[in-house]
């Protein structure tokens, strides 16, 4: 039950966030200073969210570090999301077997 | 421009990628869920009602240590606010097709990633276009889910590992090609990772609240020294 009410409240809080400016925004923007800030907005969000939390992101730094370089040499080839998000686990992957079989 | 000419194929093809993508995040969403003794019709209309990576990463664990619902909805706010700003962004881009009912309804599968395809192109864009394009990452979040929850005790960990850095993978193959063809997009990406190292090594405060902050700060910056030109938004090549 107390689930129920989690799932909720996470649920209704995230939806009035989207709809919210979706539904109540009518008119077009004519400030070139906030049409660029929104134009660039997304791309800050997923900088912000990726930097430095993909170090982090399996069980070891240096698995992530390669899976981090992997993703962005595919990414700079222009390769496709799933593409370089299976390239990187698959990087990260190999890496931690490789390390797991060094000795410390 | 008054005419939109996107159309609902282009919407499933823009789709498909996101929601290949969303297959690997959601599952490992799902397999934290079962870690975390939620069942798997659980952890599956968590998904299919919210649609988002980070808040439903960070409701997980406040749902496995009893948090208070207010830490619920203030955690959800902080983390999700960033698509009040992407909902105004895309409010922008919308054609005369988009009447409140639809709004309502799409304004539900606004997330980063199909925020930014939709933003990408340079029309308006009409409902069939949203509708299609939210489709295809709606079930892949959902399959995915219900794919990772089930496969919960049976992956090998080192597998589970390894899928973590899936989610940023994708990040990077969505920033990456404007930055080449954009300076103002490398500069937003460059300023924004910045200031999100600096928050992340030197303060407290939560990734949630960080990431409204850096982006913030680094859309700033970037539409003031480097101001898009109407013409000029680059077309994401999918």
């Amino acid at each position: 039950m107390k689930l129920i009410i989690y799932i909720l409240i996470m649920s209704l809080t995230t939806y009035l966030i989207r709809m919210l400016p979706f539904v109540l925004f009518r008119k077009k923007i004519k400030s070139r200073f906030i049409k660029s800030f929104l134009f660039y907005i997304p791309y800050s969000v997923l900088g912000a969210m990726t930097i430095p939390y993909i170090f982090y992101s399996t069980d070891n730094v240096i698995s992530s570090c390669v899976g981090c370089i992997t993703a962005l040499i595919m990414s700079v080839k222009n390769k496709s999301l799933i593409v370089v998000a299976l390239a990187a686990c698959m990087a990260a992957f190999i890496t931690e077997i490789i390390i797991s079989c060094v000795p410390m | 421009m008054n005419f939109s000419l996107t159309t609902a194929k282009q919407g499933l093809k823009d789709g498909i990628p996101i929601g290949l993508g969303y297959l690997s995040v959601s599952f490992t969403f799902g397999l934290m869920a079962a870690n975390q003794h939620l069942s798997v019709p659980e952890a599956v209309i968590i998904s299919m009602t919210n649609l988002t990576s980070a808040g439903q990463f960070a409701g997980l664990d406040i749902i496995s240590s009893s948090g208070s619902f207010a830490e619920m909805a203030l955690t959800q706010l902080i983390i999700n606010i960033r698509y009040a700003l992407m909902s105004l962004s895309l409010s922008q881009k919308l054609d005369k097709s988009f009447t409140t009912p639809h709004r309502l309804i799409t304004a539900f599968g606004i997330t980063d990633e199909i925020f930014a395809v939709a933003s990408s192109k340079d029309k308006l864009i009409n409902k069939k276009y949203m509708y299609a394009l939210i489709l295809i990452p709606f079930l892949g979040w959902s399959l995915g889910t219900l794919a990772g929850a089930a496969a919960g005790g049976i992956l090998p960990a080192r597998l589970k590992s390894a899928l973590g850095i899936a989610i940023y993978g994708m990040f990077l193959a969505i920033i990456i090609p404007p930055s080449k063809k954009s300076r103002g997009v490398l500069a937003a990406v460059i300023i924004s990772s910045l200031i999100s190292c600096l928050t992340y090594y030197l303060t407290n405060i939560s990734s949630g609240f960080s990431i409204i902050i850096c982006a913030v700060a680094a859309a700033a910056a970037a539409a003031l020294f480097m101001p898009v030109n109407n013409d000029e938004k680059e077309e994401e090549t999918k």
